[in-house]
């Protein structure tokens, strides 16, 4: 596309605004990986040079897994994190697939409803919603934000398959139909193996984000023995004035590298799922 | 041809079959709302109800582990003579709009620069889409080691390079604290912008750029007269939902900063969050977190406006 530059030029125009944002998205992880193997001594030397370490150790990583509860946070994270995904999925797919599929009065203004769920921010709700986990003695358990995630996934998830399930063609489903089966058959048994592809995608986005979340767990979760991995790191590998700051980066890299092992899998749905919403609409 | 109509369209006599519950199950409408049901009333459980009484909490005077008592718009009212309030909403409001424009002009800018053609090009989309998947909290206590105010590696690098010591103190000075967290802010959602428009950018079709390019139209008359007209609906929806969650952000400021020095980086979010869970006045810190809502209203019915046009 790009015509009359030589090799030099062109490398230069492509190569060098690549590589400068390249540079400033990764330093931060170069810096997370570089500081959890630098021995205390030259962490915090001055004379050092800071961009380099020059005897690597494992030391911070076999702290951080058997000194803290690291090891039981990450199971947390886990067991949260598919937990809530798979329900926002079922009940995702249970209020797109009848929004998509089926004509019925009120479809559009209960899709707008959808949309409009998944941009209400937690931190509008999380004074009701601890007061309400409080008085359903939820307190402290893995339980409180099972159930408080799907608030946000559920919609975001019906709001991704319902534009997903609106490109799929109807006549595998007329034919079914036709053919007598029950519209709970024509769904289970023709129309969502056909949708595998925004099931992952779904799948994968309320994943990083149950991941990512802190606000509920933060308040919900209060003891060790339940925390997820954000809330852990922050609250007990930080104490007080005193950082171990090899400690946390190894904690910051270990805790980075599910999400970025499944999402390395399946990047091209993931890049998909980031676009249809804005693309497709 | 003396074909009986009748017997194809069923016109004919028919049996009246018993009714069945099957059969009502089946309808179309019956069905879905059935299917519906189970998410719509998670839905009115877990956010309606306690979207409905955060309001009402909103109006009482609530501390922790207390009944409350009926207080009106006393808790607005506070909040309208609390100073520290004004601060938390100016500096809301300078936070979304300055990193809301650096990742628009920033992820523009990633867009163009990755819709050439070089090689590596999806390994090097993905590595910079990583800023945007990682733990939020996690990348942010990368980003508060980077600005420690004895190690940090930036200003090490600035006194190598002359920088008076001890070098800019990131985090301890409110107007560079306030930068700190608007330059993480772009750095995490920058991405997000950057690949949404890229796809935007592959819809567009070179025949235009070819017509342009024939028509005479330098560079920047062609990114700014066929490049950004195309662009347009999709930087808007991204802009849009950007700046909602930008505007109720929290873990970013509460992990790096607590809102401080002296509040110049509290957000609405953890200023609520410090009144409720900090000070355990429940009531007020619920006014604090409605008092988003305006604003949050209008681009929430701004966007599903648009997204009804669209549709």
């Amino acid at each position: 596309m790009i015509t009359g530059y030589g090799p030099i030029q062109r490398t230069v125009r492509v190569w060098l605004p690549v590589l400068f944002f390249l540079f400033v998205a990764l330093l931060p992880f170069y810096w997370m990986a570089i500081t959890s193997v630098k021995p205390n001594s030259e962490l915090y030397s001055m004379r050092a040079n800071p961009l380099l370490v020059h005897a690597p150790t494992l030391k911070h990583y076999v702290d951080l897994l058997t000194t803290t509860s690291f090891m039981v946070w990450t199971w947390n994270t886990m067991i949260v994190a598919v937990i809530s995904t798979a329900i926002s999925l079922v009940l995702g797919i249970m209020l797109a697939y009848p929004l998509a599929r089926i004509n019925f009065p009120g479809t559009g203004l209960l899709a707008i409803a959808v949309a409009s769920v998944y941009l209400v921010p937690q931190p509008l709700l999380f004074i009701p919603l601890a007061d309400v986990i409080n008085r359903l003695n939820l307190g402290n358990t893995l339980t409180s934000v099972i159930l408080t995630y799907p608030t946000m996934l559920v919609p975001f998830c019906a709001w991704l398959l319902l534009g997903y399930f609106k490109t799929v063609p109807l006549e595998l489903e007329e034919a079914a139909r036709i053919d007598g089966a029950t519209r709970f058959q024509t769904m289970r048994r023709i129309f969502l193996p056909l949708c595998t592809p925004g099931f992952i995608s779904a799948g994968i986005f309320a994943f990083t984000l149950a991941q990512n979340e802190f606000l509920y767990a933060l308040i919900f979760l209060t003891k060790s023995t339940v925390r997820t991995v954000p809330v852990g790191v922050i609250s007990e590998l930080i104490k007080g004035d005193v950082f171990y700051w090899g400690q946390l980066m190894a904690a910051a890299l270990l805790g980075s590298i599910p999400v970025a092992i499944i999402y390395s899998f399946f990047v091209e749905h993931y890049v998909s799922g980031l676009t249809s919403g804005a693309v497709k609409g | 041809m003396a074909i009986r109509l009748e017997e194809f369209v069923g016109i004919a006599p028919r049996r009246r079959r018993p009714f069945t519950l099957g059969e009502w199950v089946d309808r179309g409408t019956v069905f879905s709302w059935l299917m519906m049901a189970p998410p719509i009333l998670f839905i009115l459980a877990f956010v309606g109800y306690p979207f409905c009484y955060g309001i009402f909490l909103s109006l009482e005077d609530r501390p922790v582990a207390h009944a409350g008592t009926f207080i009106g718009i006393g808790n607005f009212i506070k909040e309208a003579h609390d100073p520290v309030f004004w601060q938390v909403v100016r500096n809301t409001f300078v936070y979304t709009g300055v990193a809301t424009l650096l990742k628009m002009v920033g992820g523009l800018g990633l867009a163009l620069a990755m819709n050439q053609d070089f090689k590596f090009k999806n390994i090097i989309r993905a590595l910079l889409l990583l800023p945007f998947i990682v733990p939020t909290v996690l990348s942010t206590v990368a980003f508060m080691w980077m600005l420690d105010p004895a190690f940090s590696v930036i200003n090490r690098v600035l006194i190598e390079f002359g920088w008076p010591k001890p070098g800019p103190s990131w985090l301890g000075s409110p107007i560079l604290a306030m930068c700190s967290i608007i330059a993480i802010n772009t750095w995490r959602g920058l991405p997000f912008y950057g690949i949404t428009l890229l796809a935007g950018l592959q819809t567009v079709p070179v025949e235009l750029y070819e017509a342009a390019t024939i028509d005479g139209a330098s560079g920047w008359q062609r990114f700014r007269y066929v490049t950004l007209p195309i662009l347009q609906p999709i930087i808007l929806i991204v802009t849009l939902f950007s700046v909602i969650f930008t505007f109720a952000d929290f873990q970013l400021v509460y992990v790096l900063t607590h809102g401080g020095p002296q509040n110049a980086t509290a957000l609405f979010a953890t200023y609520a969050f410090d009144i409720a869970m900090g000070s355990g006045q429940l009531g007020l810190g619920a006014a604090v977190a409605l008092a988003m809502l305006p604003a949050l209203a209008l681009l929430i019915v701004a966007i599903t406006l648009y997204l009804r046009k669209k549709s």
